[in-house]
């Protein structure tokens, strides 16, 4: 399992392991055609930030060759927003007073219905860790009844068991996105002080139950500016590898998720992620991981975006909220999970996309358990 | 491969695949451009009669977006099984494919390997025989070997389509050597698909006796996607007028101009 691999590399991850590459190191690794988990932590290093362009051009590159002039859309569809964790960082804290809620079907078809209207195709299916409100079996629920509707169908929920995943599977969805947050187990447990998430390793563990129920594409991604974000990074790019080693048929992405502005009071102490770092991070993942997706979210601006997405980005999200049943504007409407930086619409994210050269793509998956599906 | 050029007249040089009678033998692909709009010119320039798109990126619901509303009329529509992990899954794709109107042919590609796209030949295999049960044209995207070739062609295949290197890497003719067996030794089209990144690697497939290649992304990711399109088109056809011509023997050694062994000619 992937624990293996952080407790090899835990000792050697250490500031003087950092500070000691020069930019004869960079330079070493940027001439590499296949990239080693030790040449990930030169790209992350210090010494990298000075080889920026390098690095940029050459993941412009590989993602033109390995995903074309391209970037897919989806959006996600926020459930139910109860939650039994107190994750010190979010919104759906089980403490905060926000409006909780959780759709109904009917209101849910609503949702997805509205969503269809702006010509999207891929959603992604959110709740908060609720097995009482929000269950795999309401779950299949909602997936049975958007699921002749769109593309494809992520899933972005609580870590769940290898059977739930199988069952989650054949009701129709494809993909599943789970964060880590952090792969530091210490601030892993002071960020989750309470609840279910306070498990490390069965949340650690989850990409592989999915796996292995059989849904084709994993969505990972650590919470940048938790805890260290370098070895975060090292291990997020890690795992992925990890991941697309262990279950070859498995689409593999990393999303870059930085912290966030939202309902409390939290200041992580750890270094945050400015621009540059960022932009190193995206850079170091691609290079390491030349056929992995690269997912961006609306919780950066839509300057950033902008910029960001010929660097090795594959996806975006557009047009999000985070709030339930913010789409169809129902009377039942939860607070939001985190503030969005990016509020542009469908159309205005799609025109950015063409201006920068690209395709926007809303459909790249076709529903394998159905027939006459794309027929209708 | 048999059609020589003491078999075949180059001025009526056309390829024979499901019936149809094609005098291109560049394929292109449609994945991978910057805007549907450069789609069509692309085709033109390409001078291509046979298009493959990947069904899971045919977008339904946005006409706009849909690929297939670029396409020139006449155009034969090679849907591809792109995303299929196993033969039910890409049967699943062809029957759709063919429901939406796609014709019945079909580009088999069944990859359970994400990190090189490599196909798998066995369930390649599979998804081939039941699909050629079911009347559909049928080009299996393969990893080049003697003996799954044999079987896909057993199996009813209309053409073998073996790679050359892996889908988008650009590196060439890296399995020359298997595909030059399979032209020698399958009697179907090679159609040498994946991994041809410049121009004269595909004249030079065309030179070893390929029926055609299939080209996406040297064009696709070029500078300039159209001209790109047109220096395949005529690499394709040098290629091809080279392999007709049936070129001199190549040697090590320059020829003596005054042999060795001339002397026994003598008195």
């Amino acid at each position: 399992m992937f624990y293996e691999q952080i407790t090899e590399w835990q000792p050697r991850l250490t500031e003087s392991h950092w500070a000691s590459f020069r930019g004869a190191d960079v330079e070493r690794v940027l001439a590499r055609e296949t990239l080693r988990p030790q040449d990930l932590a030169v790209l992350l290093s210090p010494a990298a930030l000075s080889y920026l362009e390098p690095m940029a051009k050459k993941a412009q590159a590989l993602t033109i060759r390995n995903f074309g002039r391209t970037m897919g859309l989806f959006t996600p569809l926020y459930l139910a927003n109860f939650c039994s964790n107190q994750c010190v960082y979010c919104s759906f804290h089980a403490g905060n007073k926000i409006v909780r809620c959780k759709l109904t079907v009917e209101q849910a078809l609503k949702e997805g219905k509205a969503i269809t209207s702006t010509g999207l195709q891929h959603l992604l299916l959110l709740t908060g860790e609720s097995r009482t409100q929000s269950g795999p079996a309401y779950m299949e629920e909602c997936v049975h009844a958007l699921r002749p509707m769109f593309a494809s169908l992520g899933l972005e929920v609580y870590p769940l068991s290898t059977e739930e995943y199988r069952r989650l599977y054949e009701a129709g969805i494809d993909s599943v996105t789970l964060f880590q947050e952090t792969y530091d187990e210490i601030t892993y447990a002071e960020v989750h002080p309470a609840g279910p998430k306070r498990n490390y390793h069965y949340r650690l563990e989850a990409p592989d139950r999915a796996c292995e129920a059989g849904i084709s594409a994993v969505n990972i991604g650590a919470l940048l500016g938790l805890s260290d974000w370098r070895r975060d990074a090292f291990y997020s790019a890690l795992h992925a590898d990890y991941l697309q080693r262990t279950y070859p048929g498995v689409e593999v992405a990393l999303s870059v998720p930085r912290l966030r502005p939202y309902a409390g009071s939290f200041h992580s102490s750890a270094a945050p992620v400015t621009d540059a770092l960022f932009v190193q991070i995206i850079l170091a993942y691609r290079l390491f991981l030349p056929r992995a997706g690269l997912t961006l979210s609306t919780r950066e601006s839509p300057q950033m975006r902008e910029n960001l997405l010929p660097l090795g980005i594959t996806r975006m999200s557009a047009g999000a909220l985070t709030s339930v049943g913010g789409y169809s504007e129902t009377d039942n409407v939860g607070s939001a999970q985190f503030e969005i930086a990016d509020e542009r619409s469908v159309p205005e994210v799609v025109q950015m996309i063409r201006a920068k050269g690209y395709l926007p793509t809303f459909c790249d998956w076709v529903n394998m358990r159905e027939r006459n599906v794309v027929a209708q | 491969m048999n059609d020589t050029i003491q078999s075949v007249n180059p001025s009526d040089d056309s390829l024979l695949i499901g019936g149809a009678n094609l005098h291109s033998r560049l394929f292109v692909g449609t994945g991978k451009f910057s805007s549907h709009e450069i789609v069509p010119q692309v085709l033109e320039a390409s001078g291509s009669q046979v298009v493959t798109m990947a069904l899971r990126r045919v977008d339904w619901k946005n006409p706009q977006e849909n690929i297939l509303n670029y396409m020139p009329p006449n155009t034969i529509l090679l849907p591809n099984t792109s995303g299929a992990r196993t033969a039910e899954e890409a049967v699943r794709i062809a029957r759709l494919a063919q429901a939406a109107g796609c014709g019945n042919w079909v580009k088999i590609e069944v990859v359970q390997d994400q990190r090189y796209l490599l196909p798998d030949n066995w369930e390649t295999l599979r998804a081939t025989e039941q699909l050629v049960k079911e009347g559909f044209v049928v080009l299996p995207y393969m990893s080049p070997d003697l003996g799954a070739a044999r079987r896909l062609q057993d199996a009813g295949a209309s053409a073998i389509m073996p790679l050359g290197a892996p889908i988008g890497s650009n590196r060439g003719l890296q399995t020359k050597e298997l595909i030059r067996i399979l032209i020698e030794e399958i009697s179907l089209p090679i159609i040498v698909d994946a991994g041809i990144g410049r121009p004269s690697e595909a004249a030079e497939a065309m030179e070893m006796g390929a029926a055609a290649v299939l080209v996406n992304t040297a064009i696709a990711t070029a500078g300039d996607p159209v001209f790109m399109a047109q220096a395949f088109r005529l690499a394709v056809t040098a290629g091809r007028m080279g392999y007709l011509a049936g070129p001199g023997e190549r040697r090590i050694e320059a020829a003596a101009s005054s042999p060795l062994t001339g002397f026994l000619q003598e008195g």
